[in-house]
């Protein structure tokens, strides 16, 4: 199949993430946004990979490093807004805009 | 040039003599003297006086072995050195041709003037060297004893060594500025000398009127000095008197200068009308009297005409005036000297009058006769006013009324004054009877040549040797005869004061022999080039002072008939003539026109005029421009700095500030919003980069 | 044949993926836009599955869907996730929707022009064994492999660190 087929779908997922991630309020919603995102990387770095047929397949092996970054990431996030909740009882994220002038 | 010049003085000089070369030392002995007792007089115990009175001898022995030198055939000398250049004098090595000269010398004509200084040394100036010297030092010893306790000594003596070292810087000169400079120095010691005892206010206003009196006849001087330069070319006055012999310049432009310089000898040597001054001048010490208004200053005039007779002599006109105002001069102060109380007055309007007899000799061209007479009066009538010191000194007055019967308290003051009298008359054998007939004979010679005012000189003299003797019978009458009038206890003077009063006596009597008429040597020494030195004539050399001499005895007889017998009492007073005798007794109104006419205007309306200047325009210049510099900085401070520089800087940093202040809006604290922007931004630079 | 069966296969994981993956964004139920998640992520296994990358399809599985998916889940719950609907939409919506087409517009628009006429041939390409992966991750990719694994540590610390009640 073309390739561009694959492209443009994660193109399109990608954007669909960054809609999330701009357009959400609760903070969680927004890391949800953000695997989207990632997710979209790793069609595209699977795609190439079947393209190209390198030996050392490093597509796939990035979209496995890509999928543990995720994993430590959303780690982290997670813990951030527990402890923005813990302090704040919201994580509505239009609330928190303390560094505002 | 100058080696011309220099071989037309010789005459029959030869050789290069040893002391004249150094004749620059003395005028420069006094100088440093001067200095050396302002500076460490009073620290010395001598207070001063040693230093003087050092320097003083040591500059007379000078003068004496120079004079000595060009007698023995040495040869004159002149040195120069120049001090400054303006313009380009000297086309070549010379001073270019002079007015009218081919360019012999190879030399381009000069367009400036050169200003130095040198000496001049000649018979002339050696003559003046040692008159000046030798009074100078009798007055500095006599000085000694005179001002003794005096709060002023240092100064006094500090002053009078700068005096004698002005007076002969002048005599050296070789050029006019150099003798005009000694000419202004001379003044301004004269007044330091007045008005030694400037306590008194009139002896204070005494010394501003001789200042500012000679200084009238300055600037006339000055004027004349200029304008020969200007139809000269050169400042040098054996150049110009060359010019005038050889006919390089005459006619109205040289009448004019000499007229115009002949009114700094007006001034300073008491001619009419700027005679005002001397007697008032008396106000000053008597050795100062002594020695500035007898011997030295007032020479200073009769020095330049004789100087510069040749300018004279060919300006014509000139010298006709020169006479004319000499005679005046004689007889109007011998008139005056008849009528004084004041002793040193008598001697005041005495030398005046002998100052018109020395400027008159001139006048008709009689150089020889005049010096001589400058030479012998220096000596007796610094004699006279020695005397008269010594006998204010013993009775505290100057008048004559508290005087008499002297000679039994202070003989020796008698016997010199009676000779220095006898000398002033002009009784044979004694200094003036040589010198004053041999002026009379000359304004005779000159006279029977046709010149019309010799005869006035020649009918003046005669009256005035007349009055002459008259007066000075009167004075010693009521000084030494009769009854004493005065309060205490006169006595005789001290030796420091008596001795000087001797020797100079001593040298009344000899001196005359030196102008002996055919045999002596003064008329060789003392001459210009084209002076006719007549041999032996009977009518001259007999007659003439054969009746000169029975007129002065006829005075005597006079005078002792008027003033010690009492025979003859002229009273004027009451009668007809009463208006003559105020004449005369208010010195002929001079005085008051002067002050009426000269000193009130300028006092009043003209200083009123240039203080109001002073303080309206001057002032309100100073002030103005104060004021004006203060709005200016004032405007700057506000308008510049304030309003246009800090408005800037300040402007810059206001609209760093609500820029800032408008931008920082977009810090919403919205992550979500800085998020959209951060996408937005992206997605905008990978379209740029992908589509260039 | 084969390519054909390829292009739907394709194409019906397409239409998965990107509709579940606007329900995620548009849904206003939280636990719903998780569960929505996992359907987007199922797809995307499928996908990889379908591009010979069976190793990734089931790490995708075991650590997205079994790991992270359930995390998010425990989020939702640790910071009282309101249960039912609610509006979850904060008000620059407009502005996110044209930012989101603008990227996928610029992107799309490279990728498509970059990449124009290339082809993933399936039937030829060589099925990578899970032998090969292991053998390129610890050979050739160890270096990464080892600073990943110190990432994890401390992400793992540092999540520790953070959410401890002090």
């Amino acid at each position: 199949m073309p390739v561009t087929y694959i492209l443009v779908l994660s193109a399109l997922l990608f954007s669909i993430g960054v809609y999330g991630v701009l357009a959400r309020a609760n903070a969680v919603l927004i890391l949800l946004s953000i695997e989207l995102m990632l997710n979209s990387v790793n069609i595209n770095l699977v795609a190439f990979s079947a393209m190209l047929q390198e030996s050392g397949i490093p597509g796939q092996v990035f979209a496995l490093f890509v999928i543990t970054v995720a994993a430590a990431e959303v780690g982290i996030g997670l813990a951030i807004v527990i402890l923005i909740f813990r302090n704040r009882s919201s994580v509505d994220v239009d609330e928190m805009s303390l560094m505002k002038w | 040039m100058t080696e011309l010049i220099v071989a037309a003085a010789e005459g029959g000089a030869t050789r290069t003599g040893f002391f004249t070369q150094y004749m620059w030392l003395v005028p420069l002995l006094p100088f440093v003297s001067s200095a050396a007792i302002a500076f460490a007089g009073r620290r010395v115990p001598s207070k001063g006086h040693v230093f003087g009175i050092l320097a003083i001898a040591a500059a007379f022995a000078l003068s004496l072995a120079g004079f000595v030198d060009l007698a023995t055939e040495a040869k004159p000398v002149e040195q120069s050195a120049t001090w400054f250049q303006l313009g380009n004098p000297a086309g070549s090595a010379e001073h270019g041709p002079a007015l009218g000269e081919e360019s012999v010398e190879g030399g381009a004509p000069g367009t400036g003037f050169e200003v130095g200084f040198g000496i001049h040394y000649d018979f002339f100036a050696a003559l003046m060297f040692v008159v000046v010297t030798g009074i100078s030092l009798m007055v500095h010893i006599y000085s000694t004893g005179y001002m003794h306790g005096d709060d002023r000594y240092t100064w006094f003596f500090s002053v009078l060594s700068l005096f004698t070292g002005s007076m002969l810087f002048m005599v050296a000169a070789d050029n006019l500025l150099q003798l005009l400079v000694g000419w202004e120095l001379v003044g301004i010691c004269s007044y330091f000398l007045i008005g030694h005892y400037w306590e008194e206010k009139e002896n204070s206003s005494a010394a501003i009127k001789a200042f500012i009196t000679t200084r009238i006849g300055d600037i006339g001087m000055m004027f004349g000095i200029f304008a020969l330069f200007l139809i000269a070319g050169t400042f040098n006055i054996a150049e110009l008197n060359l010019a005038a012999e050889e006919g390089l310049i005459g006619g109205i432009g040289l009448t004019i200068a000499c007229l115009l310089l002949f009114a700094g000898p007006i001034g300073k040597s008491a001619q009419f009308p700027l005679h005002v001054w001397l007697p008032d001048a008396m106000a000053g010490p008597t050795p100062v009297s002594a020695l500035i208004h007898a011997a030295t200053m007032v020479v200073a005039g009769i020095y330049l005409v004789g100087r510069t007779l040749p300018l004279f002599e060919a300006a014509g006109v000139a010298l006709d005036v020169v006479a004319v105002v000499a005679s005046i001069t004689m007889i109007i102060a011998a008139v005056l000297a008849t009528l004084q109380d004041d002793i040193k007055k008598v001697l005041a309007y005495s030398t005046i009058s002998q100052l018109g007899y020395m400027m008159a000799a001139l006048g008709v061209g009689a150089f020889t006769a005049g010096i001589f007479h400058l030479f012998t009066h220096a000596v007796f009538k610094a004699l006279l006013f020695l005397g008269a010191g010594s006998l204010i000194h013993a009775v505290h007055s100057n008048n004559m009324s508290d005087m008499g019967g002297m000679r039994k308290f202070m003989p020796h003051t008698y016997k010199t004054f009676i000779i220095g009298s006898l000398a002033l008359g002009g009784i044979f054998p004694l200094a003036g009877f040589w010198s004053k007939d041999e002026i009379l004979g000359s304004a005779l010679r000159h006279a029977l040549e046709g010149h019309w005012s010799a005869w006035v000189v020649f009918v003046v003299a005669s009256v005035t040797a007349f009055l002459t003797v008259l007066y000075m019978t009167r004075a010693c009458i009521k000084t030494f005869f009769g009854e004493f009038r005065g309060h205490g206890h006169p006595h005789e003077s001290p030796g420091s004061m008596v001795t000087p009063l001797w020797i100079l006596a001593g040298l009344s009597v000899v001196v005359g022999f030196l102008g002996i008429p055919v045999i002596g040597p003064f008329a060789d020494w003392i001459t210009l080039p084209g002076e006719e030195h007549h041999a032996f004539s009977l009518g001259y050399n007999l007659i003439l002072p054969s009746i000169t001499l029975l007129s002065a005895a006829a005075a005597i007889y006079v005078g002792y008939l008027m003033f010690y017998a009492q025979k003859i009492k002229i009273n004027m007073i009451g009668g007809p003539f009463e208006w003559l005798y105020r004449f005369v007794e208010n010195k002929y109104y001079l005085d008051d026109i002067y002050l009426g006419g000269v000193v009130r205007p300028v006092q009043y309306p003209l200083a009123r005029a240039a203080y109001w200047t002073n303080q309206h325009i001057l002032d309100g210049i100073v002030n103005g421009t104060a004021a004006g510099t203060l709005s200016a900085a004032r405007g700057t401070y506000e308008w510049i700095d304030q309003g246009t520089i800090d408005f800037m800087v300040n402007g810059a940093a206001g609209i760093t500030g609500r820029s800032g202040g408008l931008l920082r809006y977009i810090q919403s604290g919205n992550i979500q919003r800085y998020a959209a922007v951060l996408f937005a931004a992206v997605a905008i630079f990978v379209a740029l980069l992908a589509l260039t | 044949m084969a390519e054909t069966w390829q292009l739907v296969i394709f194409w019906l994981l397409a239409v998965i993926i990107i509709g579940s993956a606007v329900r995620v964004v548009t849904t206003g139920n939280l636990v719903h836009a998780a569960l929505y998640l996992v359907g987007t992520l199922m797809g995307a296994a499928a996908l990889y599955l379908l591009l010979l990358a069976e190793f990734v399809a089931w790490v995708q599985v075991l650590v997205y869907v079994g790991a992270i998916v359930v995390l998010m889940l425990f989020g939702l719950m640790l910071t009282r996730a309101p249960i039912g609907k609610g509006d979850f939409d904060n008000n620059q919506r407009p502005l996110a929707g044209v930012v989101a087409l603008a990227v996928f517009v610029v992107s799309s628009a490279i990728l498509v022009d970059a990449f124009e006429g290339k082809e993933i041939n399936l039937s030829t390409a060589a099925d990578p064994s899970v032998e090969a992966l292991g053998e390129a991750i610890f050979s050739t990719y160890v270096l990464p492999f080892e600073v990943v694994s110190v990432l994890l540590l401390a992400a793992l610390v540092g999540a520790i660190v953070l959410a401890r009640k002090d």
